[in-house]
This record gives C-alpha cells, sequence and structure tokens, in this order.
C-alpha cells in the first residue's frame, strides 16, 4: 500500500507547493485568559455536571472509604469494581475489611486482564470506582488516565461509575490543563474527559441517560 | 446508492409534500439553532476561539503532507499501525485483509463519516461479516435499512413512534413502548451483548494529532469507548484532512465542534487514544490500525478555492442552519453529507457528473457561512462549483458535463444585447410589445415558472419612461 502513501504525499506536495498558504498566528488568549477563581472552580464544575444529571458525594481524605461504602450500601449496590495495586484501593479494601460493616458492597479487584473475566463484568458489576487527575471548570468534566492498575473499562461498564476528585486538582481550562502538565510530552494509551453519565438525545431529541456506558456518574468530592 | 447522477430537484419536491417529516426536521432545527446561540452568547468568545479553531485548521492545511508523515511516524512509534487510501475500494480492501487475518464475524462501528462514504456495511455484509451501527441514531437508521439524515443526528428524520415501531417489527425481544428510556434501555441490552462478543471494533477519528500520534473521538454515548476498547482490533478510519498539527490544537476545535454540532460545552466523552493495549495493561485493543483514506480529497486540496472545503469540522451546524435542509431534510441529498458542506464536499469527491446538481441546492442566502465555526466561504465554492459544472476544465472531477447548449446560446444572446446599444433597444422594445406573449411553458423559462409566477413586461420600456420624463439617453 506505500504506492498510495506516495501517490497520495507527491500529489498533495505537489498541489501544496504550487499554490502555498500562509495561515493567520493561532492565538490561544481566548483559552489563557479564561479563568475562575479558586472557591467558583468547583462550583461551577458541580453546576454544569449536574446539569447533565452527575451526582456529588462530599468528603474527606479520612472519611472517603467508609463514606463511599456507606452511599452504596444505602443505593443497595451489590458490588464494587477496585484497583487493587492503587492507593486508593489498597485504602478500600483495608478500611472495608476493618469497618465490619455488614450487607455492604462485595469488593470485585480488577486484577487480570478483561479476557478473564469479560463476562461477569458486563453481567455482573454493579459499579466501579477510579480516581481522576482532576477536573475542568469551563466545561465541567473529569480527567480519566486509564493505566495498568485501573483499567480502562472500570470507568464505562458499571451501571455506576464514581470517580474521586481531589477538590485541590482543579483546572479553568483543558488547553490549560494539558500545556500546564505536559501532556505532549508523553500521552498514554489512552486519555479521557469525562463530563457525565453516557446519555444519548438520539430519539426524538430526548434525552435518555446510561445507553451504552454508566447510567449513573457520582463524583467523590475529597477535601 | 448506484453511479447514476442523483435527482435533488425530484427527491425535495417529494420530501416537501410529507408533512411528517417537514415537521420532524423543523422542530429538531428551530431547538438546535436556539439552544447553540445560547452556548455562543459571549460574542467576544465566540470570535476569539473561533478566530483561534479556523488558525487551527488552516495551519493544518499549510502543512498537510509534513503533518501526515509526522502523524504516521508517530503513531508507528506508538504502535499504530498505519495505512493509506488512494481509494474507497482500497480502503474497503485494507479494512477487509484486517478482518480476514483476524478470522472476523462480528463488526461494533461507531459513527463514522468516512465508513458511510466508504459504504463499509454494505461491503463487509458481502463478504460474511456482520458490522453493527452502535450509535443508537445509526443503528436506528441500520435497522430501517436507511441512510443517516444527518451527520451528527442520523435520525432526526424519524419521531418517537416511528422508532417504537421499527423496534417493535426487527428486535425480537422487543415489546411496543413509545417511552424514549425503555426504547433506550432495549438497545442498549442488545448491543452490550454485541460489543462484548465482536472481534473488531471500527471507529472514526475527529482529529488526529500530528504531534503525538493520538486519535481524538468525541461522543456521548460510549459506544465509541466500548468499540475502541472491548474488541481485540481496533480500526480507525479517518479522510486525510482530520489531522491537527498539536496536542494543544485540540482543545479550541473540541469546544468549536461540540457547541456548534448539539450546543453542548463538551461532550460526555472525548477519548484520546494514543496506543493499543501496552505491557501489563489489562483492557483495550491489542491491535490498533489507521486507515488515511484521499478519495479525491487531495484533488480538491491542489486548488486555493476549493482546499477551504478541508477546514470542515463536521459538525453540521451548516445543515442545521440552511433553510433549504430544514425543509427537505437529508435524504433528499441522496449523500452521505447532506446539506451545505455536502453540496460542495460531495461534487468534488464523487465528480460533477453525478453529484452536480447538488451545488444549486443553495439559496445563497450565507447562512451557512454565517455560523461555520471555522469560517468556510460555503457559498463562494458554491458559486464556483455551479461554473465549473457547465465550463470545460480540470479542477473539479466532471467540469463541463453539465454544460447545456440552449443555456450557453441564451446567456450569450444576453451578453451580445447588452453589449451593443441598438440590440438591447431593440430586445427591450420586443420584450414589452411581445413579452406577456410568450408562454409559461417555453424551454428553460419553465424551469422558472415551473416554482415561481412567470415575470410580467411593463409596456414600456425604461429608456421610453426616462425619454417621456425629458431625461437623455447616455
Amino acid at each position: 500500500m506505500s504506492e498510495s502513501r506516495n501517490a497520495i504525499l507527491g500529489k498533495l506536495r505537489a498541489g501544496r507547493d504550487a499554490h502555498p498558504l500562509t495561515p493567520p498566528e493561532s492565538d490561544f488568549a481566548v483559552l489563557r485568559n479564561k479563568r475562575w477563581d479558586g472557591a467558583e472552580r468547583l462550583e461551577r464544575i458541580k453546576r454544569m455536571m449536574e446539569a447533565v444529571h452527575t451526582e456529588f458525594l462530599e468528603t474527606t481524605e479520612a472519611d472517603w472509604p467508609a463514606d463511599v461504602q456507606a452511599f452504596l450500601t444505602a443505593q443497595g449496590t451489590r458490588n464494587l469494581l477496585f484497583g487493587p495495586a492503587t492507593e486508593a484501593g489498597g485504602r478500600l479494601s483495608s478500611e472495608w475489611a476493618a469497618s465490619g460493616m455488614a450487607g455492604g458492597p462485595e469488593l470485585i479487584p480488577y486484577a487480570d486482564r478483561v479476557e478473564t473475566f469479560k463476562e461477569r463484568l458486563f453481567d455482573g458489576i454493579d459499579a466501579g470506582i477510579t480516581t481522576t487527575l482532576g477536573a475542568i471548570a469551563d466545561t465541567g468534566s473529569l480527567i480519566v488516565w486509564p493505566t495498568p492498575e485501573e483499567p480502562r473499562l472500570m470507568s464505562l461498564v458499571p451501571h455506576m461509575h464514581l470517580a474521586l476528585l481531589r477538590a485541590d486538582a482543579l483546572y479553568d481550562t483543558f488547553w490549560q490543563a494539558m500545556t500546564e502538565n505536559r501532556w505532549a510530552d508523553g500521552m498514554p494509551t489512552n486519555a479521557l474527559l469525562i463530563s457525565g453519565p453516557s446519555k444519548t438525545a438520539d430519539i426524538e431529541q430526548t434525552l435518555a441517560y446510561g445507553v451504552h456506558g454508566p447510567k449513573r456518574l457520582v463524583v467523590v468530592i475529597v477535601r | 446508492m448506484g453511479e447514476t447522477s442523483i435527482n435533488f430537484a425530484k427527491a425535495s419536491s417529494a420530501a416537501l409534500q410529507d408533512q411528517q417529516l417537514r415537521g420532524n426536521f423543523r422542530r429538531a432545527m428551530d431547538g438546535l439553532m436556539s439552544k447553540r446561540a445560547v452556548q455562543f452568547a459571549d460574542t467576544a468568545e465566540w470570535n476569539g476561539v473561533r478566530t483561534l479553531g479556523a488558525s487551527v485548521r488552516l495551519r493544518a492545511l499549510s502543512k498537510l503532507p509534513e503533518l501526515l508523515e509526522k502523524l504516521e511516524a508517530n503513531c508507528t512509534k506508538n504502535g499504530i499501525q498505519v495505512h493509506w487510501a488512494s481509494t474507497t475500494d482500497e480502503a474497503n480492501a485494507i479494512v477487509l485483509s484486517i478482518m480476514q487475518r483476524v478470522n472476523a464475524k462480528l463488526v461494533v462501528k461507531g459513527k463514522s463519516m468516512v465508513s458511510e462514504e466508504m459504504h463499509l456495511n454494505a461491503f463487509l455484509e458481502k463478504h460474511g461479516i456482520e458490522s453493527l451501527e452502535s450509535d443508537l441514531g445509526e443503528y436506528i437508521v441500520q435497522l430501517d435499512e436507511a441512510m443517516p439524515s444527518h451527520i451528527i443526528m442520523p435520525a432526526i428524520h424519524m419521531n418517537t413512534k416511528q422508532i417504537a415501531h421499527l423496534f417493535k417489527q426487527k428486535i425480537k425481544e422487543a415489546e411496543y413502548t413509545e417511552d424514549v428510556a425503555q426504547l433506550t434501555d432495549l438497545a442498549r441490552r442488545v448491543l452490550r451483548k454485541k460489543f462484548a462478543t465482536a472481534d473488531v471494533g471500527i471507529s472514526g477519528v475527529n482529529m488526529a494529532v500530528a504531534e503525538t500520534g493520538t486519535l481524538c473521538l468525541v461522543e456521548n454515548e460510549g459506544n465509541g469507548r466500548m468499540s475502541t476498547t472491548v474488541p481485540p482490533v481496533h480500526i480507525a478510519v479517518m479522510g486525510l484532512e482530520k489531522v491537527v498539527e498539536k496536542l494543544e490544537d485540540v482543545p479550541p476545535v473540541i469546544s468549536l465542534l461540540t457547541r456548534s454540532a448539539t450546543a453542548q460545552p463538551i461532550t460526555t466523552y472525548v477519548n484520546m487514544i494514543s496506543s493499543p493495549r501496552k505491557e501489563g495493561e489489562k483492557d483495550g485493543p491489542n491491535e490498533i490500525h489507521l486507515v488515511i483514506l484521499d478519495n479525491g480529497r487531495s484533488g480538491i486540496y491542489a486548488d486555493e478555492e476549493l482546499r477551504n472545503t478541508l477546514r470542515c469540522i463536521r459538525c453540521g451546524a451548516c445543515m442545521n442552519h440552511c433553510p433549504v435542509y430544514t425543509k427537505v431534510g437529508g435524504h433528499a441529498y441522496q449523500a452521505p453529507y447532506p446539506g451545505p458542506i455536502g453540496s460542495i464536499l460531495m461534487p468534488q469527491v464523487e465528480g460533477l457528473e453525478k453529484r452536480g446538481e447538488l451545488p444549486h441546492a443553495c439559496t445563497m442566502c450565507n447562512a451557512c457561512v454565517e455560523i461555520c465555526p471555522v469560517k468556510i466561504p460555503i457559498v463562494e465554492i458554491m458559486g464556483r462549483l455551479r461554473s465549473e459544472a457547465v465550463h470545460p476544465g480540470d479542477a473539479v472531477r466532471g467540469a463541463g458535463s453539465h454544460a447545456s447548449k440552449a443555456e450557453a446560446m441564451v446567456w450569450k444572446g444576453w451578453s451580445m444585447t447588452y453589449a451593443s446599444p441598438l440590440a438591447y433597444q431593440f430586445a427591450t422594445a420586443l420584450l414589452a410589445k411581445l413579452g406577456n406573449a410568450a408562454p409559461a411553458s417555453l424551454p428553460l423559462l419553465k424551469e422558472w415558472t415551473n416554482v415561481r409566477a412567470k415575470p410580467r413586461f411593463a409596456n414600456r420600456t425604461l429608456h421610453a419612461l426616462a425619454r417621456e420624463k425629458g431625461i437623455p439617453d447616455v
């Protein structure tokens, strides 16, 4: 197929060289100058995400594992998929084991390749919990970078996705988050912005949630 | 779709008679227009981000061959296999050969306009591979054995009742319901089984980043994430214009795209895929293939003016605001891309012989140009294509194919008449005396009088009236 490659590139180069194009400068000021003050950022994120059916659970660094457990128990959630090798996963398993809460959800580790438990993942898991790299005030979006310890499908297949958000990891815009953290120097396999539960308006413009991915997105704000 | 030329005039006449269809479109487009206006209510912000977005697209086009090479190099470094296709046949063959190598029987697809351009589903089915659309709108259209009528909302031409009947008729386990949540849930149950068992996932690409070798996909449903994560092989297809230079170019374009398309500040999911599953990772495809399609785009690129067509970010705002599209709907265009952008893109991609009628599906009102988030001069290109259709040339395939001898003679006569004062005086005097006697059914005049009243000539010419007022001829 390199024949096509060379033909296409040759044609493009000839076309461009015959009629070069001088583009205007790209002025990113409209994104650089978009700012909210600290307190306003989180309020804005909540407001924007709530408008698309996201739920919030406010907690603290000390209490979040217990608060998540109490929340899921109250919801009647049967089980929670988690990454056992992450720091958050370690706290979940040790603190839930120690809490002795009866009737709470079962913790299910995502410890092996998806091929080994695809069927259960699609058919037997109620909720999954992941961390985030922060959130974006401009659009009300979580930044999620799946890792070997926190695989991609944890935030997609379970009916409920819980996402831990540290209240001090907030950005004004998507552009600022990626430039300040130099994303271009090394992108992960899959980087994601998530701004609500899965939704569609393909049937007569009527919004419906949970068409393919999670039906509920719960952001656990950790202060 | 056959290779014969399409008939927009006939198809649009039929669409205009369909009150249900007109109602469905009117309601949807009115809603989209007003919601979009709210998203861009801050005029300074709109102007800033629009200018930035247009510059990002123009910069990418100014370096297109180099950026495609860089994209290929960075994708390859990341483990993504890159393929090049000059034609849709070649692109289909590439996709098929990957499928055959992995013995694929079932494919789940995210929404991709390029795959519509390739007629990929029909092609795969011919080779015994089930290709299932997983975007709910595309799934509905596929069940209905129809074409998408909008590039963002493929099933916008149908209402809930029609979809409820379709599901009842085509899905085995369906109970009849007009409850949208229940209909959506039914599709979820059917499609989840398919995601879990598919051999290959196919997606489009909203933007490919040369700097990092990253494929960006925006979507609300999660079917794009499913298709690109669950099956062991992911194939992405993209038109060669979809590249941007840098990662930082992505946010402004996404902001313009999602706000223009569906009036959302952002879609539920923005996926940035940079490699197949790495050592130690527990999910994601083991192989990713990127198919870069030309299909006439390099020809478009060679022309300075037509090149602007390739700026398009496929937001669909031009169709939402087009007075023609909103009346007749997408199917009348009989093309993967309908509306204003389709009317300039399709003739350039498929040739004026087949698509030369589309640039006439326009009132030249400029609504699409005012709304276009990357400032494509759609109406100028529309005029250019009308002219190309009747004049021999080599800029667009099929140039001159719509030339009419009678029309050419009329224009020639018109030009000669206007160049000679004597001939002009004679002609206007003649029309003042006899013009009204000409029947409305005369060739050429008929095209006008079909939908409008025949013009009435005054019984005295302007020159004669002026002379009576004492104004001399110059």
